[in-house]
Formats: structure tokens, sequence, C-alpha cells
């Protein structure tokens, strides 16, 4: 494979829009990282989008946040964090180097979504180079706005496959002042579920509530204002068996979970858009198969590691390789005629990868 | 019965249902010709009242098959004008389309059919301690197709979201008859956001049929607070201070002096004496959190020089700030035989400088107009004021109208936060999007539908020579 360095690397939207309108087929690749949702045919040139970074608007009073596609998520977590802010949806990999850009594409919200929703709920503008290497303002930069269709939310997902996104627009969220994180008993799976779903729908508005496949736990975090956290947890304490983890544990362990650190090395990681009813044949699928896995969002997000050289099978929930071989989809993707349609609308030339590429 | 001398079309579309649910002539379809803005009225050819999924697959595959012209229409309180008919065609009533399938109280989610009234699904899951957050202001009437349709929101946008953060996933018949499910029970979704797309369409791309939503746990307790402020600039200031502390409060909203003395009028709300501007915050939450954030908001609140603060001592108090607030459109009513209401939104720290505008321009031509809005997203709701009787009034205050839209898009805003584009502020929308933008967005719409058959004439600006588009009721379309 090419090695980063040397792709054509546009370091402005200008530069960006001339590369795409000079490139008949190609592909937009975020930090460096080879994923499955680029691993396309070779006719498709790759363009690296990791000089096209920086945050270019930035009002706290508006709760709102622009930056260019390539920005390092790394870059505006702790921008947002110098004024008490963040993005609730508590992105993946900002250690490992992810990119705006790429995170959109990818679909990828961690384990904070559970409190007020994933990425998707949170994007509010995007400018986009379309398949006639147009420059798009879809959406626009006001937390709230419902003129003419959600084209930024339709992107979120779409793997690169409609065109190339320049710059993005998100709302955020001042950032509760303190956390706890709990470590709850759950034996089994249906020990598990039954926490995730009794939790959830509880009194404490959870932050996150995450399970691990490989241990008898399951993970709760409370966020809010420091005095409010000590009796929730207590309450929570009286429930189920388990302990207020140390600052440090805790930090440990969602360090852990959002940077897919427990996940095999060089191997496939898939993600698995699950349900809590789901997360017992989800654990008996990773258990049965040697693999390793994690639930998070209260069961509504599973991801399943694989080692090096095992190839990912087809899964019975909606799945997204996001590492290593086997099919983009690995689970069943519906397919509808208005699908294609509208990627020919948003691309009639075909200038990026279909979404079956 | 003497029956009409029915229309060829409306005879073939007889046959697809049951007798006596399809409409036809003046008298019965006179309800239907315009939706909760008043001012564009059409007569639609018939009205169709499907009342299973099946029907209204048949309905649109007829109108596919005949190039006919369908608008669906859940209860008609559109403020845009998104569910007036199109001239000629035929509107599709989903009310009856309602049942409940499903409730998860477990997993948390509900499958109900499009016609549903929005607040029947939080009361259907109120046992559960559950419901579902988009709150409109008519959410006891106006259908969860509707607001999916206009992707609605409401007082708890702030912290919620819209209606799209809750909706799952969709089964919906197209425009060109294909069936689609997309989403599904999983807050996780792979591949592009089709539900996402869907949400906001404008009814443009076909028929919501059953939508699967999101339902959370109900709050455990709330804080709600009335500061009265001497003038609507010192309210503004009182909300930077709210969101500088790092509060993230369910809602923050701001009535001024005509719409708060609409509210007296109508629902006997009491305000404090002197104030030309309300400002209602609201907390929410566990009571633990909720008591450590009511210290800080008291704080600054008590620094932000209001004539009198009033919080809620109980579940009662509340109900009566909120019926103030939530009758405020309505409540104008009384005070003027029509009305506008806008829908434009602003950066938030522009607030200020946008109702400043906003009076000087009402003053000066004339036209009175009552703010209320949602303050914590800087979505205007300026209720301007006419008499469609009196001759030219309506062209005043449409000219008032589109001078706050095109402020909005300076100010880096738009020209709707909740209510959609519908037919009102269609000539609007490429003052927000350039010519490829409309062009991306015209293809994206002609991908759903190829023939333009639903809901024709709403969102985009007609072509020149366009006669779809529902009628304006005035003399002239406003020039803004
Ligand atoms: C160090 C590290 C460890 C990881 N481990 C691996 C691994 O071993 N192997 C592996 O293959 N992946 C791995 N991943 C996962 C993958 O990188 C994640 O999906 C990540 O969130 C994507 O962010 P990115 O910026 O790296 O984008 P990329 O991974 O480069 O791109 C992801 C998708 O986004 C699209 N895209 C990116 N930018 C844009 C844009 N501006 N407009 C439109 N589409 C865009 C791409 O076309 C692609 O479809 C890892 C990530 C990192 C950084
Ligand atoms: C007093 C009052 C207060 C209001 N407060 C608010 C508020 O706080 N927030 C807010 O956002 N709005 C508010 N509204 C506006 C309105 O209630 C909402 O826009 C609501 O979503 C419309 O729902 P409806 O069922 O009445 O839809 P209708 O008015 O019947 O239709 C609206 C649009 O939806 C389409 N549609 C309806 N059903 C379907 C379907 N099944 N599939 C596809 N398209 C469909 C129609 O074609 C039309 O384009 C208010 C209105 C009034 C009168």
């Amino acid at each position: 494979m090419t090695p980063a360095t040397s792709l054509p690397a546009p370091a402005t939207i200008d530069e960006l829009i001339a590369l795409v309108r000079g490139t008949p087929r190609l592909i937009a690749v975020g930090a460096g990282t080879k994923p499955r949702l680029s691993q396309v045919a070779d006719a498709y040139a790759r363009v690296a989008m990791t000089r096209l970074s920086g945050i270019t608007e930035y009002e706290p009073s508006e709760f709102t946040i622009t930056a260019l596609a390539g920005t390092p998520l790394r870059e505006i977590v702790a921008a947002l964090a110098e004024r008490g802010q963040y993005l609730p949806f508590d992105p993946l990999l900002v250690k490992a180097g992810a990119t705006l850009g790429g995170t959109v594409a990818a679909g990828l919200s961690g384990p904070g979504r559970l409190r007020y929703g994933a990425l998707r709920d949170f994007i509010i503008g995007v400018r986009l180079v379309d398949g006639e290497a147009r420059l798009l303002r879809l959406g626009g930069k006001v937390v709230k706005n419902a003129a003419g269709f959600d084209l930024p939310k339709f992107l979120v997902g779409s793997a690169g496959r409609f065109g190339v996104m320049a710059e993005l627009s998100f709302k955020v969220f001042p950032r509760p002042a303190a956390t706890r994180t709990l470590r709850l008993e759950a034996p089994d799976a249906a020990a598990k579920a039954e926490i995730l779903m009794a939790a959830s729908a509880a009194r404490w508005e959870l932050d996150a509530l995450d399970a691990a496949v490989g241990e008898g736990a399951v993970f709760a975090r409370l966020a809010g204002p420091e005095t409010a956290l000590e009796p929730l947890a207590r309450d929570i304490l009286q429930r189920w068996r388990g302990a207020v983890m140390t600052p440090g544990d805790a930090s440990y362990l969602w360090q852990s979970v959002t940077e897919l650190s427990w996940a095999h090395t060089g191997g496939a990681l898939v993600k698995v858009a699950l349900t809590p009813a789901a997360v017992p044949a989800f654990v008996a699928f990773v258990q049965t198969r040697g693999a390793r896995g994690w639930v998070s969002a209260a069961g509504n997000l599973g991801l399943l590691s694989l080692p090096p050289a095992a190839a990912v099978e087809t899964l019975e929930w909606p799945a997204l390789t996001l590492r290593g071989a086997g099919p983009l989809w690995a689970g069943p993707a519906p397919r509808f005629e208005i699908m294609r349609a509208v990627k020919t609308a948003l691309d009639a030339a075909g200038r990026f990868p279909g979404l079956d590429d | 019965m003497p029956t009409l001398a029915t229309n060829p079309v409306v005879e073939r579309l007889r046959r697809l249902l049951p007798t006596g649910r399809v409409l036809e002539g003046d008298a019965q379809v006179a309800a239907y010709e315009c939706d909760a803005l008043t001012a564009f009225r059409a007569t639609p050819l018939a009205v169709v009242v499907p009342e299973t999924q099946d029907e209204v697959i048949a309905i649109v595959r007829f109108c596919r098959d005949e190039r006919l012209p369908f608008v669906a229409r859940g209860s008609g309180t559109s403020l845009s004008g998104a569910a007036a008919p199109v001239p000629g065609g035929i509107v599709i009533a989903m009310n009856r389309v309602s049942r409940i399938i499903r409730i998860d109280s477990q997993q948390r989610v509900a499958v109900v059919e499009a016609g549903i009234v929005n607040a029947a699904i939080s009361m259907a899951v109120a046992a559960h301690g559950l419901h579902f957050a988009p709150d409109p202001s008519s959410a006891l009437i106006c259908t969860l197709g509707g607001n999916i349709a206009l992707n609605a929101g409401g007082a708890h946008c702030l912290k919620y979201g819209m209606t799209s953060n809750h909706v799952l996933g969709l089964k919906a018949v197209l425009a060109t008859g294909e069936v689609v499910t997309f989403g599904g029970p999983s807050r996780e979704q792979v591949g592009p956001d089709w539900t996402g797309l869907f949400v906001g369409n404008e009814g443009l791309f076909g028929i919501a049929l059953e939508a699967t939503v999101q339902l959370l746990p109900k709050p455990e307790c709330f804080h709600t607070v009335l500061a009265g402020y001497r003038n609507v600039e010192q309210a503004g200031e009182a909300v930077a201070a709210i969101v500088a502390s790092g509060l993230l409060p369910g809602a923050i909203e701001i009535m001024e002096k005509l719409a708060l003395d609409a509210a007296v009028a109508a629902v006997h709300a009491e305000y404090p004496a002197g104030c030309e501007a309300v400002l209602i915050v609201e907390l929410e939450g566990t009571r633990e959190a909720v008591a450590a954030d009511r210290a800080r908001l008291d704080a600054v609140l008590a620094a932000s020089q209001p004539v009198e603060v009033r919080p809620a001592r109980d579940a009662v108090d509340r109900a009566a700030i909120w019926k103030g607030r939530k009758s405020a459109f309505s409540a104008v009513g009384r005070l003027s035989p029509d009305f506008i209401v806008q829908d434009g939104v602003v950066p938030r720290r522009r607030l200020g400088e946008a109702l400043r505008k906003i009076g000087e321009w009402s003053r000066e031509m004339g036209v009175r107009c009552a703010n209320v809005f949602h303050a914590g997203d800087g979505n205007l709701h300026p209720l301007i004021l006419y008499n469609g009787a009196v001759p030219g009034d309506l062209q005043r205050a449409e000219a008032l109208a589109g001078r706050i839209l095109k402020l909005c898009v300076e100010m880096g805003g738009s020209i709707t936060g909740e209510h959609g584009v519908g037919v009102e502020k269609r000539e609007f929308l490429p003052v927000m999007f350039n010519p490829d933008e409309m062009d991306c967005l015209r293809r994206v719409r002609a991908a759903f539908d190829p023939l333009g058959i639903a809901n024709q004439g709403k969102m985009f600006p007609p072509a020149p020579a366009d006669a779809s588009a529902p009628a304006h009721s005035g003399s002239a379309p406003a020039q803004a």
C-alpha cells in the first residue's frame, strides 16, 4: 500500500477542490491509518486529508465549533476542554490520531453517546466537495436549523462514498464538572443485559454504561456536579453489588475503551449496531469464536475484535468492518433502489467508490 | 344521497378504499384547504382517509401511476404551509394510521404508526416511567408523521435535540412507490444515516408509515424559574450568563411584552409588574444534580438584575409557567385576527441585536410583533400580527417577516429552526443556499421523487411558470 506520506495532501480547500476536479476516481483518507473503509479498488486514488487541518471557528458561547476535516480530534478535544466544553458523543481513537472527517465518515461514537446522543445528533454542518468537484455548504453553523434536507446527518457513516468532507461544524456542550465510575458485578451475559437495561431506564441519568465481554462486569459512569455523585453512586450500589473505581482505574478503563486498546493488534475490528436484549447473543458469539468484544452505550453498540488472519464472518446484526479484511458491511445490509438513486444524485460520474465497493 | 359529478381519477381512487373514505367537493374538503398558516389556501381534488399502511402504499402507487400530486397531512398544525394542498392534487390524511405496534419498555423503544398524536406516545409509556422527548407546543394535537416531516422542535431542544435525535428507524413509502425501512431498534447505526436524511424532508420524499422512536426515562426532578426583566436586553444577558456558567438547562425561553399580555388575557397567566420581558429557565435531572445546579442558577439569576425571580414551588406552579409559554401562539389570536409566526435562528450572542432590529422595523412599518423564543437555541418566534380583512395588511406583515429572515441569514443563522420551509419561506431558501447547493438539494429530491408529485411546490421556490403552488390569499405575493 502507498505510504501516507506520498499521497497528494491538499492544504487548503481550494487545493482540495482542484485535486478532486483533476482526479476521476478517488477516496479521502484520514490520519494515515488504513482502515477497511478506505480499502477500495486501486483505480481509486487516495487523498490524504491530514494537512487540511485546523479549527476554523470556535464560539464557546454558541456551543458550536467548526474545523477542517483533517483536524486531529485530539486538537478539538483539547481546545474544547480549555473552555470547559466537550463533544458529548465521546469520540473514539482520539489519542491514536483519528481525524474529524474520518470519525464522521466511519460514524463512530464512544461510550458517552449514551446520555445525549451519538455523533449524528451533534453534527450541524458540513462543507462537502461533491462528485462534480463543487464545494457545497450543507446544514449551517447554528445549533438549530431545519432548512433544506439534513445532508450533514446523512454523511455520518457514509465512508467517503458521496464526496470529500472539507470542513465540519458541531454542536458542543458544557463538560460535566466531575465523574465517578462504578464497577458492577455481572457474572454472566444475562446479568449484564439485565443491568444495562435497568440502569439506563433508572433515575440516575448515567453518562456511560458499558459491559466487558471477557469479564464479569458492567461499568457505569456518572457525570455532573461533584456533590451529586456520591449519593447517586451509593444509590446504585444498593441495587447491585460493586464498587466505585479509583480515579486512576476509571481513567485507565475509559481510555482503553475509547482507544480500543483491548482489541487485537493487527486484527479485524467490527462495529455492531446492537440492541440491549441481544447482548447475551453477542457475548456468546464473541466467546465461541475466541474473539474479544466490548458492549457500549447500554447494549446499543458492540465492538468485535478478531485476531490477525481471522476472517470477519457475516453477522446477524447490522455491522461495519473498521479494520482488517472481510466484507465492509459484515451484517445484513438493506438494499433499496433509493440508495442507488441518491448515490447518483450526489456523485453521478462515480468519482467516489460505491457503497458496496 | 346526491352524488357529485365525480372526476374519473377520483372514481378510480375510490376503488382502492372502502366507501366513505374519499372526500370530495367543497364542503367536504374545506377543512383541508390550509394548515395553521391560513394565508395560503388551495382546494384539493379530493381528500383520502386511509386506515392502514397498505392503503397508504396503494394510494401512493396510484398517484405515481396517475402522476397525481399528493400531500400527506397529519393534524395540519404546520405553521409554514407545508401541509397546504396542491391544486388538483389529493390530500392523504394520516390521522387514522395511528396504531401503537409495540412498546418495549426494557429496551426503551416504541414502534408506532405515523399518524399517532405526539403526546399519545408519552401517555402510552408513562406507566413505565418513560417519555418521548420531542415536545412541540402543539404536542397534544400534532402527529409524529408531521414531526418527522418537519423535524419538529420544542422548548427542550437545547438539551435533547430535535425530533431527528429520537427517531431510530423508519418505514416509509417513497414517491416512487418503493417501500423502505431505514435504521432500526438500535441507537447505533451503520452506513449512511438514511433515517436522518428522511427526517425533515417536509413530505417531499414520500410518506412515513411507522417509526421506531427512542424513549427516555422521565426526569426525576425539575426546577423551573420565571424571572422578570425591565427589558429584553437584560433577559438576553441573563441567558448569556447562564450559558457561560457551564449549566445545561433543559430549556431557556424568553417572552416579550406583547406575548405576555396575550398570555395574561388568554390563560390568566401572571407575570411580575413592570417587566418587558420574562425568562423561563428549567433545570431537570436527578434530585441530587438539580439541587447542586439550582444553587448556581440562583446565583447567576440574582446577579442579572431581575425585577423579580419566581421559582416554581411545585408541579402546579411549573405547569402554570409552561401554560403561559405554550399558549403564546394561540393567545396572540386574541390580540389580532391573523398572525404569521416566524421561525428564524440567529447565533445566540446576536439575539439582542436581532431583537432590537425587529423592534425598530416593527415600529417603522407599523406592524405589531410579539416575540417569543427559544433563547437557548437562538430560535426566534416573532408573531407578526395582521388583519386579513384590511387590504395591504398581510403584505406589510410578510414584508417584515422577509426582512427578519434575511437578517437571520446575514447573521449566520437559518431561515427556520423547527417549522420547516414549507410554502411560506421557499423564496428564501436560495438566500441560504447558493445555486450549486440548491441544485444538490433538488437532485436529492428528484432521487426520491422523480415525478415531483410528493408535496409539490413546497420547500423549493417554483420555477417561473410553475402554477402548481398553493395560492396566496392576499392580492400579490410580498416582495420582501
Ligand atoms: C493508530 C490507530 C489504530 C487503529 N487501528 C487500525 C488498524 O490497525 N487498521 C486499520 O485499518 N484501521 C485502524 N483504525 C481505525 C480507523 O482509523 C478509525 O475508523 C478512525 O476513526 C478513522 O479516522 P481516520 O481519521 O484515521 O480516518 P481513516 O481511517 O483514514 O478513514 C476512515 C473513512 O473515512 C473516510 N474519510 C476520511 N476523511 C474523510 C473526509 N474528509 N471526507 C470524506 N471521507 C473521509 C475514508 O474514506 C474512510 O472511508 C485505527 C486508527 C488509528 C488511528
Ligand atoms: C399552537 C401551535 C404550536 C406549535 N408549536 C410548535 C413547536 O413548539 N415546535 C415545532 O417544531 N412546531 C410547532 N408547531 C408547528 C406544528 O405543530 C409542527 O410542525 C408539527 O410537527 C406538525 O405536525 P402535524 O401532524 O400537524 O403535521 P401537518 O401540519 O399535517 O403536516 C406538516 C408537514 O408534514 C407532512 N406530513 C405529515 N404527516 C406525514 C407523514 N406521515 N409522512 C410524510 N409527511 C408527512 C406534511 O405533508 C407537511 O409537509 C406549532 C403549531 C401550532 C399550531
